[in-house]
């Protein structure tokens, strides 16, 4: 069984219909990039598979494990082990990052059935996290996100992966606003966590993040559709002749 | 990091409702309903006091007569019946006072357990921190712990009530010293009729080795709670004080009216912390307390007073604890948190009257009304002609959670003095959408998730109250806004 | 008591009023009636009234006020440059000045004239929106108006129809020895997506008299008002104006005030968002000295969701001068996804001069972002120094420090000669010369 099929997904923000009958297979420890040009519905589809108040699925079917993840909350999807690596992690000022993190996890180990953590285990294994990750002690002090750089916001992603060990982590633009000495320093952390268990859906609009989180399948999504598939190979066509001939050749 | 973590852990347990809703089964001892120079003289004798003592209490008492009751805050509820009410119960063993703990009456203590009172806990507490603790209880204090340890420094704290037997000449030459008897409605109508309450004195260059602690809780029904506190820091001292305030579950309103002085000498500070919890109410209104609370405090030269609450109970909140900051470089702070759920109505704030030169204040306020509640902040900041070079900052923050509250602020700045300098900023908004997504996303459910946003909103006033009160406080807030969302 | 003496206000009212312009007409008899009962019942306010609490009447109530007449000395109008050649109306001691005036050349369609003039040639109109707005409530002053309502401005704008040019008003104040009173009521309705400008001018040359002005004020769906308002009274005059907008959808609302003259002088204006989409912006500058008195007080009523607004006060304050700005936002049930924001900020620079500030958010809708911020204090000492380290003497100093902070308010007004002649009469406020 695959752990993602998405069947004809149709979705619509503020009554427009963004995704227009998207079909996707992902088995287990696959990793797929969905590539497109601005506006083609990617962030969409990482916000309808994470469940955001909002974005409605008009028709279409997806199965997560094969469960139907449309009828769950938000907090149960992350619960069942999809992670959304967000484009722009949001600030929560006042709540320090610690906090948030044991609080994630209890959450999620409840949900499962484990023990939750008492604050000696939960720091043993946040410590062993952000030595694996090279990600300073300071940082977890800090209030959420607030205040906190480009980069660092998208380790803080990486870390919270790391630690709430998903079974699909959903990466949306990871690569936005870094530089390329934090680009390689997301992406190690990122591929340090490649699992066999762990499939990954990595979003991007561009071919260089895939130079470093290389990919199984590339797929080109434009106008709410998927109209073009292939191997890694494929991302570099893109890059080489650009999405508009891309598109044009599919169309 | 621990203590982090640790009140993590209680957050999560935030899920109980008001908790402290049970009723203790005591013999009271009562004076008759209704309130009249006799009342004011049965109190009196009740309690033995000097000549002195009744005559200012009947001339708050004739003052009060005069007055009519403050119609400006934004809370509504009906006439309240001044003649329908108990103004003095008095668990019925007060005749012989326990000497100790162990005297207790056992009910009470069990009334103290339930309310998480760590009375029987001491050497738990002294391992962690030590607190003396004055319980009040239907406005008669129960038990004061700690006495010997404090008195080797010559720190006097004990009931009021035994302050005016032990230590008059204190008591006579403070009490009314900060809020006169003719101060206003409330403060006059305690005045005649307060029954105990708590007092401090540090002396000069003590600085108090544990947190002082007062519990106050109202249990008999139709009584009022007149509960009057009296600290003094004598010059160079330092006390931190708590505060805590719970009552049961009742259908009707119960009235508390409390005066609080602080006098703070010269290069004295004293914090006061309180976590009020009174009763609320239910879902529809019926029942809560009315907290009609007079505080102020005086700051000589350098003198220092910290102000911070957590206002999570009572029906109807009326409180603007104060600071007089007339010795020059003397410093006033007010650090609060109110929440407001279901038909609550909160109307508090803060003065800063800066007399002095180079007097400083600082304000934070965090509001956040959630149901069908109300919610105000007011406060005013004076700069006096003579306080050249004073500064007040100012800082208001509402969070709005659904659409049936309300949340307003209502600042009263007052500067006399161009080199006063004084910035006011408030911003009113509600719980991001995007906070809560992101929350849940990682796997919190979404009331947990509220909880933990509003815990983050209050830091700043959260982080100044004393540790094990932080505690308790980030628990309120999970606890005060249940079934505020979904 | 909450309630002064009507410092003779309403003298003689009964007789007086029968020989007031339209007198006779049921519906003008019953409106006036009305404030003139309203304001007996009321008086002059307080400061134990809340809204009152600042700003004190005493010297306005002290003696009581006659009846104004025609000036016996010439009076003029100080030029003005407002770029284009304004449509004028002058206005002497309460009444329209023919001589004065030029209101020629205005398109075909609209209403403008004189109040007492259309109580003869458009009473249909004035009957649809007079008193309307301006609803007599707890508002003393607009009562009062009420009750003398005699002239002022009529002005009617048609669908669609934008009047390039602006519209001058200006009120004359010149009663020499006579203490005396006027209550100018303005009217101005656009049709959905009409555009004015108007520019109030209140200048005053000598006398002790109050100037009770009240605005109705009507936009209709997309209609776009721009509001300039210039106070300079004489020394001793009182100067209270109320103006009463309702703002319908995407309707837009800009009013700039200047405030330098008179001995009390209060500015209110209240604004009613009423449907989605609507906007105000309420800026102005408050300079005083002497022993002047000189309050803001806005409320802006957001009563509809989607609306916007947005407020820029600021006052400088020397010799014995007090300021008062009160700025009040209520958000309604309903309206979702306001967006407010207020700021109001006060220079005292001498150590007599005196400044209360009560900034208000009363809110009853969740889906909100509203903000004010007020701040007081004194011009800023390191600039101050950094300037004269610089070769610039102290009071050169303190006057560019001065300009540069009222001039943050001033740059709000959005027309650009309007906000030249604004800004020149602020920087001779400095000077002494306002």
């Amino acid at each position: 069984m695959n752990i993602l099929s998405i069947k004809d997904l149709h979705a619509t923000v503020d009554g427009k219909e963004i995704l227009k009958g998207i079909n996707l297979e992902m088995g287990a420890g696959e990793v797929h990039a969905i590539m497109g040009p601005n506006g083609s519905g990617k962030s969409t589809l990482s916000y309808v598979l994470s469940g955001r108040d909002g974005y409605e699925v008009s028709k279409g079917e997806v199965l997560y494990k094969g469960e139907n993840l449309m009828e769950m909350l938000p907090e149960e999807r992350a619960q069942a082990g999809v992670f959304l690596a967000f484009q722009y992690p949001v600030e929560i000022p006042g709540v320090p990052t610690v906090t948030f993190l044991k609080q994630a996890m209890n959450s999620v180990r409840k949900a499962r059935g484990e023990k939750e953590l008492d604050a000696f285990e939960f720091k043993k294994i946040m410590d062993a996290r952000l030595k694996e990750l090279s990600i300073v002690n300071d940082m977890v002090r800090r209030a959420l996100n607030t205040g906190f750089s480009g980069g660092e916001k998208k380790r803080m992603e990486v870390l919270q992966m790391a630690m709430l060990e998903p079974s699909l982590a959903i990466l949306d633009e990871t690569d936005s606003g870094l530089d390329i000495d934090a680009l390689k320093t997301v992406a190690d952390g990122v591929n340090a966590l490649r699992a066999e268990d762990r499939s990954m859906l990595v979003i991007t609009h561009y071919q260089r993040l895939l130079d470093y989180i290389v990919p199984d399948h590339v797929h080109v999504l434009s106008a709410g559709r998927i109209i073009l598939s292939g191997d890694k190979s494929l991302a570099l066509e893109l890059e080489e002749k650009g999405y508009a001939d891309i598109v044009a050749a599919a169309a | 990091m621990a203590a982090v973590l640790e009140t993590i852990e209680t957050v999560g347990e935030a899920t109980d409702k008001y908790k402290h809703g049970f009723v203790t089964e005591i013999e009271m001892d009562r004076a008759p309903k209704g309130l009249s120079e006799d009342t004011v003289r049965f109190i009196s004798a009740k309690k033995n006091e000097p000549e002195w003592l009744l005559e200012w209490r009947l001339e708050a008492y004739r003052h009060w007569l005069t007055m009519t009751e403050p119609m400006w805050a934004r809370v509504g509820y009906p006439p309240i019946d001044y003649q329908d009410s108990y103004y003095y119960a008095a668990p019925k063993s007060d005749a012989d006072r326990p000497k100790s703990l162990d005297e207790v009456d056992p009910a009470l203590l069990d009334t103290y357990a339930k309310l998480g009172i760590p009375l029987k806990e001491q050497e738990v507490l002294a391992g962690v921190r030590n607190v003396a603790i004055d319980a009040v209880f239907d406005s008669v204090s129960v038990a004061t712990t700690f006495k010997d340890r404090l008195e080797k420094d010559g720190i006097i704290f004990c009931a009021i009530s035994e302050a005016i037997q032990d230590h008059p000449e204190l008591v006579r030459k403070y009490m009314g010293s900060v809020v006169p008897t003719s101060d206003n409605f409330y403060a006059a109508l305690n005045s005649a009729v307060f029954t105990d309450g708590s007092f401090c004195y540090i002396p000069k260059g003590v600085r108090c080795p544990m947190e002082l602690s007062t519990y106050f809780r109202i249990n008999a029904a139709e009584t009022g709670q007149f509960e009057r506190t009296l600290i003094v820091a004598d010059e160079g001292s330092y006390v931190s004080y708590l505060e805590g305030c719970t009552a049961p579950q009742r259908d009707e309103n119960q009235l508390h009216a409390a005066v609080v002085e602080l006098i703070a000498m010269d290069d004295a500070e004293i914090k006061y912390s309180t976590v009020q919890n009174w009763y609320p109410g239910d879902e529809d209104g019926k029942g809560g307390i009315y907290n009609f609370v007079t505080k102020r405090g005086l700051c000589e030269k350098r003198a220092k007073i910290s102000w911070t609450q957590v206002e999570t109970g009572s029906a109807i909140t009326w409180k603007y604890p104060s600071c007089i900051l007339k010795g020059d470089d003397s410093v006033g702070e007010f650090y609060s948190v109110a929440i407001t759920n279901n038909r609550q109505q909160a109307d508090t704030g803060t003065k800063m009257l800066h007399i002095g030169k180079n007097t400083r204040s600082r304000i934070i306020a965090k509001g956040i009304s959630a149901g069908k509640s109300q919610s105000t902040y007011r406060g005013q900041v004076r700069m006096n002609a003579m306080a050249h070079g004073a500064k007040n900052y100012t800082q208001c923050d509402s969070l709005l959670i659904g659409d049936e509250c309300g949340a307003h602020t209502v600042p009263y700045i007052e500067s006399k003095n161009r080199s006063a300098r004084v910035e006011h900023e408030a911003t009113t908004s509600k719980v991001s959408d995007d906070q809560l997504f992101y929350c849940r996303q990682r796997g919190i459910p979404e009331e947990e998730a509220l909880t933990l946003i509003v815990n983050g909103f209050c830091r700043e006033v959260l982080q100044e109250l004393p540790m094990e009160f932080a505690v308790e406080a980030q628990k309120l807030v999970g606890i005060s806004l249940e079934g505020s969302v979904g | 008591m909450n309630a002064m003496t009507d410092a003779g206000l309403l003298r003689d009212y009964e007789t007086h009023a029968a020989t007031l312009p339209g007198a006779g007409s049921g519906w003008l008899d019953g409106l006036r009636k009305g404030g003139a009962h309203r304001f007996e019942g009321l008086g002059l306010p307080t400061r134990r009234v809340e809204e009152w609490k600042y700003t004190d009447l005493r010297t306005l109530a002290s003696d009581p006020f006659g009846h104004a007449h025609e000036p016996d000395a010439d009076v003029s109008v100080p030029d003005m440059d407002l770029g284009a050649e304004p449509y004028r109306a002058v206005f002497v001691n309460g009444h329209f000045h023919a001589g004065l005036s030029d209101l020629t050349g205005l398109p075909d369609g609209l209403v403008a004239l004189p109040l007492a003039q259309a109580m003869q040639n458009s009473k249909a109109f004035l009957e649809s929106y007079l008193g309307r707005v301006a609803t007599l409530g707890r508002r003393h002053f607009v009562a009062l108006n009420t009750a003398w309502l005699a002239d002022g401005f009529a002005l009617y704008v048609p669908d669609g129809m934008t009047i390039e040019r602006p519209i001058e008003l200006v009120f004359i104040g010149a009663t020499g020895d006579t203490r005396a009173a006027w209550h100018p009521r303005n009217l101005f309705v656009l049709h959905p997506g009409a555009q004015a400008t108007i520019v109030e001018r209140h200048i005053g040359q000598t006398g002790t008299y109050l100037s009770n002005t009240v605005a109705e004020i009507v936009l209709a769906t997309g209609a776009r008002l721009n509001h300039f308002k210039l106070q300079d009274e004489a020394a001793d005059a009182f100067h209270i104006a109320t103006t009463q907008i309702h703002a319908s959808a995407d309707a837009v609302y800009e009013n700039f005030s200047l405030m330098t003259g008179s001995s009390v002088a209060r500015n209110q204006i209240a604004i009613e968002l009423q449907a989605p989409g609507s906007s105000c912006m309420l800026n102005g500058a408050y300079l005083g000295r002497g022993k002047q008195q000189l309050d803001t007080t806005t409320l802006i009523d957001h009563a509809a969701p989607d609306c916007k607004s947005s407020e820029v006060y600021k006052g400088a304050l020397d010799e014995r001068s007090k300021g008062v700005f009160q700025g009040r936002i209520v958000v309604r049930k309903d309206a979702q996804r306001t967006n407010g924001h207020q700021s109001n900020k006060a220079l005292l620079l001498s150590d007599k001069a005196e400044i209360d500030a009560k900034p208000e958010l009363e809110i009853y809708a969740d889906d909100v972002v509203c903000s004010h911020g007020a701040t007081v204090g004194e011009l800023d000492e390191h600039a101050l120094f950094y300037l004269r380290a610089r070769g610039i003497p102290l009071e050169e100093a303190r006057g560019l420090l001065i300009d540069a902070f009222v001039d943050g308010a001033i740059d709000e007004i959005s027309n650009a000669a309007i906000r030249e002649a604004f800004r020149s009469h602020a920087k001779a406020w400095q000077g002494g010369n306002s």
